[in-house]
């Protein structure tokens, strides 16, 4: 019989991709300004993953999905209010700062640290998953750090599809140079998955799961743990929007056969 | 300080070979700061490299300087909106610099790159099972080293003035783009995410969207058609010197104060013609 699975997804908070970022100083380093009345959305890359998690859990029952979340904890609870109707999961918040400017390595070991005191948690059946990147800090190094630090030897980055066979063993698909794949095996678990979009649309919301959820998570987030999650040993020198302002010319009456031979000569010049 | 640089191309593409060569390789250097460029190999090994060797590791940097006995690195935040310049007292100290500009960044901190050295045997769980055509369109249609990038939007499935979708007559116009011009092709997330797309532009993957959870291609030239949008598309285009585009509608705020040129028309009609020209 197959094993039941531990699907672990690390994945937090980003502002809505939608809204003019400023950055500001603040006492503890660079933040953004008026972060916290900032509108959130769950990290696309990590909610890929999340989509990927809920529906893998589906082929093998007796699975389990956690969502292992760093933020601030009044931003995930309204967070949690959208994300929570989109799949079955559960909830492990840890409360701390989910700044793009933070080390990566001080939020690695603080999710290693509430994945550890998860109950019932096995590495062996475990599957950690999160996004390439995050649309906040942008490093692509957390799942990493996470992995290294329960002991998980495999990992797969930029990860598109993964096929799990009934012998748990499984086949992942990574994006790598050029517009290809990387196909590889893994023979069962642990293992960490980086994705990067998956090939799941994002799954509509469904009030009940939401309501369901939710019933685990309010308690989960009332009980979160203070992180002390900061710039670590980066000294920041300058944090700044570049002005990316264009003039641009808007051409209106230009016949089809114009337009054309404009854009060719400008390929070819 | 002691720099050193790996170029890398003897990685295999397995985390638990490439961390153990990689943190091997950190540790024997001796080095205050390790050089890495940004390939897959290095991005999905080289953070397990850093932590198992007691470096620091930061990723996808664009430009660094030596000042005295101190590197200054520069890197994007929140998807390319936010530029930071920063530096680290620990050492050593691995950068981890996008793949195009390893060269540059190893020149301006005087270090020459070296093979990975060999690493003894590692056991491993994954075997690799070969690479694999990300779109089912045959010849792959991103081409990192083309001087042009070609940006599809949603436009290209909605209805025309005849009030039919023209699939098969989009997917044309693309892909004859594509291989006259020599383009590597862009999407945007609506268009990947299509259903319609998905079943009559074979040519394309989600490895194409450009922007927010899409890639940000580094070509000296972008065209961009039937695209709106703002933000998530701005990321796309971030690092586009001279961008032009082809939308029928003026105000379109994918193209207003982001491109140079924008050409109010039809781009099925103007790629067309495009193509003709290209073509003769």
């Amino acid at each position: 019989m197959a094993t039941s699975l531990n699907i672990i997804v690390c994945g937090s908070l980003v502002p809505d991709p939608l809204q003019t970022l400023e950055p500001v100083q603040t006492p503890q380093g660079p933040g953004l300004k008026n972060e916290q009345m900032l509108p959130s959305v769950l990290d696309p890359w990590a909610a890929c993953a999340l989509y990927e998690a809920a529906a893998l859990a589906k082929k093998r029952p007796g699975s389990t999905v956690t969502l292992v979340a760093l933020g601030p904890k009044a931003k995930l609870q309204q967070l949690m209010m959208s994300v929570a109707q989109k799949a079955p999961f559960s909830l492990v918040a840890v409360n701390g700062s989910a700044s793009g400017f933070t080390d990566a390595k001080l939020a690695a070991a603080e999710l290693a640290k509430a994945i550890k005191a998860i109950p019932g948690y096995d590495p062996a059946k475990t599957l950690l998953f999160g996004g390439c990147a995050s649309a906040s800090r942008d490093a692509g190094v957390t799942i990493q750090f996470v992995a290294e630090h329960l002991g998980i030897t495999e990992h797969f980055m930029a990860v598109d599809k993964l096929d799990l066979a009934d012998d748990d063993s499984f086949t992942v698909l990574e994006r790598v140079e050029g517009g290809k794949y990387l196909s590889s095996t893994c023979k069962g678990f642990p293992a960490a998955v980086s994705w990067a979009t998956g090939s799941l649309p994002e799954p509509p919301n469904n009030p009940q799961v939401g309501m369901m959820n939710m019933r685990t998570m309010m308690p989960a987030l009332m009980k979160a743990a203070m992180a002390d999650v900061g710039t670590g040993g980066i000294s920041y020198a300058k944090v700044e929007v570049p002005a990316s302002k264009r003039d641009t010319v808007v051409k209106k009456d230009m016949s089809a056969d114009d337009i054309a031979k404009e854009i060719v000569e400008w390929i070819k010049g | 300080m002691l720099v050193k640089a790996y170029n890398c191309g003897t990685l295999s593409g397995t985390y638990a070979k490439d961390a153990a060569a990689l943190a091997n390789a950190v540790k024997a250097s001796g080095a205050d700061v390790v050089l890495l460029p940004g390939t897959s190999a290095v991005r999905r090994s080289a953070a397990g490299a850093a932590m198992r060797a007691g470096a620091e590791i930061d990723t996808n940097i664009v430009d660094a300087s030596l000042e005295g006995d101190a590197v200054t690195v520069q890197k994007w935040a929140y998807r390319q909106r936010i530029l930071t310049s920063f530096t680290r007292a620990a050492k050593p100290w691995v950068i981890v610099t996008d793949p195009s500009l390893f060269g540059e960044i190893c020149a301006k901190l005087g270090a020459s790159a070296e093979a990975v050295p060999p690493c003894g045997d590692v056991e491993t769980r994954t075997v690799q099972n070969g690479l694999e055509a990300a779109s089912g369109g045959g010849e792959s249609t991103i081409k990192p080293d083309a001087e042009l990038l070609f940006v599809a939007g949603a436009g290209w499935t909605k209805k025309q003035a005849d009030g039919a979708v023209h699939l098969d007559e989009a997917a044309a116009a693309i892909t004859g783009f594509i291989s006259k011009s020599g383009a590597s092709l862009g999407s945007s997330k609506s268009l990947v995410d299509m259903p319609e797309a998905a079943e009559k532009f074979t040519f394309m993957s989600h490895m194409n969207q450009v922007g927010q959870t899409g890639a940000t291609p580094r070509h000296k030239k972008g065209l961009s058609t039937c695209c709106h949008g703002e933000e998530p598309h701005v990321v796309g285009w971030r690092f586009i010197s001279e961008r032009r585009a082809v939308n029928l509608d003026a105000n379109c705020g994918w193209a207003q104060g982001k491109a140079d040129v924008l050409y109010v028309g039809d781009a099925f009609e103007v790629m067309k013609k495009v193509n003709a020209l290209l073509g003769a």
